[in-house]
This record gives structure tokens, sequence and C-alpha cells, in this order.
């Protein structure tokens, strides 16, 4: 059966993986008891809103020398016409992800917004890479994301992990 | 689905597709739009953290997509053993030289 049934169980299927692959111990995942929470300030059709990846330019710029990924931005317009998600662990035997709408829906917030369901894109999107490591994450990689948003007066973000 | 949940979020719009297409799937503009429409309304419309909604969306092939993900043929184990193995050893040369001071 397909598109029925439970969600896959992805922390077991992942732990079972590296097992396989002679890892030890098991990974450990953030886990947060207090989760932070905020309302619109505003009404949606009123807010400005930041689309965040974790997908990578076509150019791979957003690594430095060493192959340490950083925070990044591109321009929504026009919206990128290259991207690098091979290093991410996507189904790759179920789909692809060659149409961007598809895990980047650049085009298809303006459409919304230009119908009036919120104001508008901010002129950027953004780029966070995912990490093994909680504390790259939580100490350097989600403050930068939250200084560039702020910069760009985000009201809201959506978020598209891949 | 599980991972987000396990960590926490404000809110989670949950698209029950093989990872890599949160928006929608490929060449179908009808459902990323309505998607992105249901997750823009839970900006406006969720009352508190752990917010979480399902996308009423089904995969669209009919193989059995979940099974394949990640799965682990017995008789690949050896050969998962050595991939973990060299894994490893890139990491560990990946670690060696950020550790190294910039020239």
């Amino acid at each position: 059966m397909t598109g029925t049934g439970e969600p896959t169980g992805y922390m077991e299927r992942t732990r079972l993986y590296y097992r396989a692959l002679g890892y030890s111990p098991d990974y450990v995942w953030a886990h947060f008891d207090d989760v932070p929470f905020a309302r619109l300030a505003q009404p949606l059709a009123q807010s400005r809103i930041a689309i965040v990846t974790t997908s990578s330019p076509g150019d791979r710029s957003n690594a430095d020398a060493r192959g340490v990924r950083r925070v990044w931005s591109g321009a929504v317009s026009p919206p990128p016409q290259s991207w690098v998600t091979d290093d991410l662990a996507w189904d790759k035997d179920s789909t692809h992800m060659r149409d961007r709408e598809s895990f980047l829906p650049i085009e298809t917030a303006q459409g919304l917004a230009a119908e009036g369901m919120f104001a508008g894109l901010t002129p950027h999107f953004h780029g966070i890479p995912t990490e093994y490591s909680h504390r790259k994450t939580t100490k350097e990689d989600a403050p930068a994301l939250l200084s560039l948003l702020r910069d760009e007066r985000a009201d809201g973000v959506l978020l598209f992990p891949i | 689905m599980d991972i987000v949940t396990y960590a926490g979020v404000p809110r989670f719009l949950f698209t029950d597709f093989p990872l890599g297409n949160p928006a929608g799937h490929p060449g179908r503009p009808d459902m990323q739009r309505a998607i992105v429409a249901q997750a823009l309304r839970m900006l406006e419309t969720a009352t508190g953290p752990r917010t979480v909604e399902t996308a009423p969306f089904v995969w669209h092939d009919t193989g059995d997509w979940r099974a394949r993900y990640g799965h682990i043929d017995p008789v690949k184990i050896a050969r998962l053993k050595a991939a973990g193995e060299e894994r490893r050893r890139r990491q560990a040369a990946a670690k060696a030289l950020r550790a190294a001071p910039p020239e």
C-alpha cells in the first residue's frame, strides 16, 4: 500500500541503517521540552514571509575550503535555476528534485502573495545546512539565519527541510 | 514526522511523501499551491507550539516507497559495513583538516 498507513519511522530506520554501517553509539536527535511560539503580529495578509531551505546553491558557494557549510541567501526574483541537494538524505529511490517548486516553492508563494493571501516574500530566501552537530545549528547557523530574517523584516518564516 | 515532533517546533505541516518534496509532488503546481497555502494559514490559525496538521495528499506511485527508504538488505550488510569504514575514514580526515590552523 502506498499513501496510507503509518508515517515512516525515520528515527528507527536511521538507527538501524547506521548500526548496519558499524556506527556506535546511536545518533541522539535534538529534543526540546520547551518549544517557542509566537503569533503573527498582524494579519497574514499584511505579513512579509521568508522562505528557508536546507538545499545548497548550484555553485556550492555556501561551503568553505574545508567543506563546512554556512547559512546562505539567494534572490527570490528571479528564483534560482540551479541547486545542490545530492548531499542530503532524501529518497533517491522514490522521487527526484528537478522541480524546484517541490521543495523551494518561491514562485508558488509569489502567486499566493499576488492573490493577496500575504504581503509578499522577503527579497531573499535563505539556506541553512543540516548538521549532525546540535551545537553548530543552535550556536552558529540559527543565530546567523535569525539575523538575516530580521534584516529583511520577515514577519513569518516557512522552512522547507529536505 | 517522528523526528520533527520529537525535536519540537512551533508549527508543522506534515506532507506524507518520500523525503525530498516537502512542498508537493514534482510537476504538480496545483498541489504545491495547496500545500504552501495551508502552511501559510497555519501562521495565523495555530494557537500554541507543537501544532501539527497533515496535508490532504498521498504519494502518487504504486510502489512501496515507505519500505524502500533506508532498507537494509541482509545480503549487502558486509558492503554497508565496508562503506561505513570508508565514511569514518573520510570523516576523520576531514575533521583533522578542520582542526588544522588555516594557512
